[in-house]
């Protein structure tokens, strides 16, 4: 059998997608946009879609919704050609096409805003728009042409941005907008949007849900996926598709269900939504920060007079949008960057600036930002990665060697206490799920002798909700033993159903700090965008 | 990811576990590969490669002389592949082993010189540990340049090998060479008491157990110690390394100290086991072939003897083509060369397996 002959059909008239939606809805018959049937499709060991079928018509808002590893980023991936499926077909507009490539999905109209934005800093909005196009008047920009067409669109969808403003000179929620301009310019009719509200305060959530009712008013068809937050998908969608295990475990009409039922349908059981919460009365101060100042990767200040106080047993939150400071200011609290100002005690103890071994031993443990980058060491095995911050234990070593026995014993309870999924302690860790890699660092860390603060930064980012609940208990039978807690999250329910306090972060300056049970999520939201709180 | 290419298909699948098997077939199919490779670089020369590769195998291990002369050969290698090796496995890329090689042979010279008269018990130890001493200090050099300045330590070593070839060359031609010699230039041979004794009736100098007692005193350092478990942190994940608290200067500093000692003792070895003497042009490359002897070991301090003992053997073989077909020394390199491109080549095949099927 040769080659086959692919016969791409592209719509170059896209005026025939611009319906009303009440049309749409008289006809129930509306025929899809899009329509993928039977998608199916390996990793080793893992079958992340097991005969999928989705689609989604014009004006339509349709989330997809499911764990990590639920297979919806694989769907996606497959549609907009970055994978090709084993098995399986796909129509647009009721053809049969064949998506080799982002290129391919891009002419049939297909479109990609992804979680982290890929736009150059340096340029305005409208070169990064046309950047990679062909301009009509070749070798010259055709800028003033882009700028046109570039207004018309954002005023038809309400995608306010100044096309000549450069772009990082602009808020995160407007670099989306760029995003999705981009996808909108090169003639998108169906726009899938990847965790779109991830970065985003709660007021520019608002603003996008505005946005994505606005797009699909206008024709487009929308597809957000969505891992957690359930309430924006019952708030914006029309319909909802949860998978699990790589299967639709349900399409439903979003009208017809609850927050409850989606996370069941999600997990495969009852979750409990929310997460015990304990008092645990101290006033003993066991972390303190005072008028800390440091400098970020750039040589710009990242906090600012940081001065905050953490109680025996106590779980202080830190609320911001990504990129306020809050990686510094792990950072600092840990011994990995340099306090430019400000004392940092522990148990009264002053370790500002000191080495990150003199810091640990003092009583810190830390659950870092990045977990494959600087939590563990891919390459060497779980039983060496359980002990690659305790293995200076007096019992653990000796003053030259590592006693295996005990090693050995140790690295057997973590396993089992914290129920970490791995065919042995020799593997590698490479080869671990995100979920059983935060189990292994937890464990690790919150074993630790003398543990007295643990500082953890987006600790159940990007993990299934099974791992999440196992963390947040985690962190709460801490809180119970007397633990001080820092939880760094970019998750405001997590931070609100976990904390005893929360402080507000902005531009490295603490806005405020609230009680967790008077907090208010819209006061948080606007803290996070910069106002002070108000007295 | 899949590669199409007309009708057939490629796809590189991750591998969820790595078969043990692997660690001894990827070296093995590396070699038969590149000879397989290479013997189209031997027609291209003129040369039938299967008469070639049989003149190679009998010079390199046709009978007990060519193998001991192979062992010869493999005893620098040895010590230079551990001594690049350990600062690999720390995540250093030293490709120094050459200077540091010269720069122990140069040290060597020194302490029998200085030590002349005093009995082989305790001028042997005492040229050991000058030489370890200053092939470590040149070793750690680059390494505090590396943290200090973040100077390249791949430019860095190999800019400082020319540096202790040169010195060498100051020396043999300058304040050291032997005037009875001629034209020959070299310095004074060294006094009885500074020989190390060698296998009876062979060249084989006891530098070789020396050498295999080193490797398994890496392997057990980095195995069984604390020291070994930061070097293969600092390898294995640098930002993981100061997230546990470990002092990546130090230990670079004592890692590079390591190799760089070790890497000179192949030095000495040429000196006071071999030839007696320090002549102009010590050393063939040896730094350089270790590199590749300490990648098909896989950087394994106990695999590296017998890497070491496979390179000394195509050495030795080289000089037999050479002499039989009268083709240049630098085709053997090539050959060399060949097999580190296909050790690396082939190490995707520890990440991935890789499925070639008719497209659908």
């Amino acid at each position: 059998m040769g080659p086959r002959r692919i016969v791409l059909y592209i719509n170059r008239n896209p005026s025939s997608t611009r319906r009303k939606v009440s049309e749409l809805q008289e006809t129930e018959s509306a025929a899809a946009v899009v329509q993928m049937k039977g998608i199916t499709k390996t990793f080793p060991g893992v079958l992340a879609n097991d005969h999928v079928d989705f689609d989604i018509r014009s004006g339509e808002i349709h989330a997809l919704l499911g764990e990590n590893g639920a297979g919806k980023t694989t769907l996606m991936n497959i549609l907009y050609g970055l994978y090709q499926p084993e098995e399986g077909e796909i129509y647009v507009d009721g053809r049969r096409v064949i998506i080799n490539s982002p290129k391919d999905a891009i002419n049939l109209g297909i479109g990609m805003v992804h979680q982290l934005f890929r736009l150059i800093p340096s340029l305005t909005v409208t070169e990064n728009i046309v950047l990679g196009l062909r301009s009509s008047r070749r070798p010259f920009l055709d800028l003033d042409v882009a700028e046109k067409k570039l207004t018309d669109l954002s005023d038809r969808y309400g995608l306010k941005v100044d096309p000549k403003a450069k772009l990082w000179q602009l808020s995160v929620g407007e670099q989306q907008r760029v995003e999705i301009l981009k996808a909108l310019y090169r003639g998108a009719k169906v726009l899938i949007m990847d965790e779109p509200t991830s970065v985003l305060t709660p007021q520019e959530v608002n603003e996008l849900m505005v946005i994505m009712k606005k797009m699909a008013a206008e024709g487009l068809a929308v597809i957000p996926f969505v891992t957690h937050k359930l309430r924006e998908v019952m708030a914006i969608s029309d319909r909802i598709t949860v998978m699990r295990r790589g299967k639709v475990v349900a399409t439903i009409q979003t009208k017809t269900t609850n927050e409850r039922d989606l996370a069941m349908k999600m997990v495969g059981r009852m979750v409990l939504m929310e997460t015990e919460t304990v008092k645990v009365p101290s006033e003993r101060a066991i972390l303190e920060l005072e008028r800390l100042r440091a400098i970020n990767d750039k040589g710009l200040l990242a906090l600012e007079d940081v001065s905050l106080s953490i109680r025996q047993g106590e779980i202080l939150g830190i609320a911001g949008v990504a990129g306020n400071g809050q990686t510094e200011l792990a950072e600092v609290i840990t011994g990995l960057r340099k306090a430019t100002g400000g004392r940092i005690l522990i148990n009264g103890k002053d370790i500002t600036n000191r080495s990150t071994r003199e810091i640990m031993e003092a009583g810190i443990g830390h659950v870092p930002e990045k977990r494959v980058e600087t939590g563990v060491v891919p390459d060497l095995n779980v039983r060496e990665n359980l002990i690659l911050t305790s293995y200076d234990d007096p019992s653990l070593s000796s003053r030259f060697l590592l006693e295996r026995a005990s090693i050995d014993r140790h690295v057997d309870k973590l396993i089992a206490d914290f129920g970490i999924m791995t065919p042995s302690k020799d593997s590698q860790v490479r080869l671990l799920s995100g979920g059983n890699l935060q189990r292994l660092i937890l464990a690790r860390e919150v074993t630790r002798k003398n543990l007295s603060a643990l500082v953890t930064v987006y600790p159940t980012r990007g993990l299934d909700v099974g791992a999440t609940e196992f963390i947040r208990n985690t962190l709460v039978s801490l809180k119970k033993k007397g633990v001080a807690i820092l939880l760094i999250s970019e998750d405001l329910d997590e931070i609100l159903s976990l904390s005893d306090r929360i402080a507000v972060v902005f531009k490295g300056r603490i806005m405020g700090v609230l009680s967790a049970s008077e907090a208010k999520i819209d006061e948080i939201g606007l803290m996070m965008a910069g106002a002070v709180k108000a007295e | 990811m899949v590669v199409r290419l007309g009708s057939i298909e490629i796809e590189f699948r991750k591998r969820g576990t790595r078969p043990r098997y692997l660690a001894y077939l990827v070296p093995f199919v590396a070699v038969v590969v590149a000879l397989l490779v290479g013997s189209v670089v031997l027609v291209s020369a003129g040369v039938d490669p299967l008469t070639a590769y049989l003149a190679l195998f009998n010079t390199a291990f046709g009978n007990s002389y060519s193998l001991s002369e192979t062992i010869v050969k493999a005893i620098p290698l040895m010590l230079a592949a551990m001594g690049t090796a350990i600062t690999f496995l720390a995540g250093f890329w030293n490709i120094g082993a050459e200077g540091q090689l010269q720069i122990g042979a140069l040290a060597a010279t020194w302490a029998t010189l200085t030590f002349s008269g005093a009995p082989a018990f305790v001028i042997i130890p005492w040229t050991m540990l000058v030489t370890f001493v200053a092939g470590g200090a040149w070793g750690m050099i680059p390494a505090f340049f590396k943290v200090k300045l973040g100077a390249d330590e791949i430019l860095t070593t190999l800019m400082m090998n020319y540096v202790a070839i040169l010195a060498v060359f100051y020396f043999v031609y300058g304040p050291w060479r032997d005037p009875a010699a001629y034209g020959n230039p070299r310095t004074p041979l060294l006094p009885e008491s500074a020989r190390i004794p060698a296998i009876l009736g062979t060249r084989i100098h006891l530098t070789l157990f020396v050498a295999l007692g080193i490797a398994v005193l890496l392997y057990w350092l980095l195995t069984r110690t604390k020291f070994g478990l930061e070097i293969r942190i600092i390898g294995g994940n640098k930002d993981a390394a100061k997230y546990a608290g470990i002092n990546v200067f130090k230990n670079l500093l004592l890692v590079t100290l390591i190799g760089g000692g070790i890497a000179a003792l192949a030095g000495m070895g040429e000196v006071a086991g071999l030839h007696y003497t320090l002549p102009k042009g010590i050393s063939p490359g040896y730094g350089y072939t270790a590199v590749v002897v300490a990648w098909l070991a896989r950087l394994n301090p106990v695999a590296i003897p017998a890497s070491a003992f496979l390179f000394g053997g195509l050495l030795n073989g080289g000089y037999g083509i050479q002499m039989v077909f009268a083709v240049p020394i630098a085709l053997v390199n090539a050959i060399q060369a060949l097999v580190l491109f296909f050790v690396l080549a082939l190490s995707i095949f520890y990440e991935y397996n890789i499925v070639v099927r008719r497209r659908r």
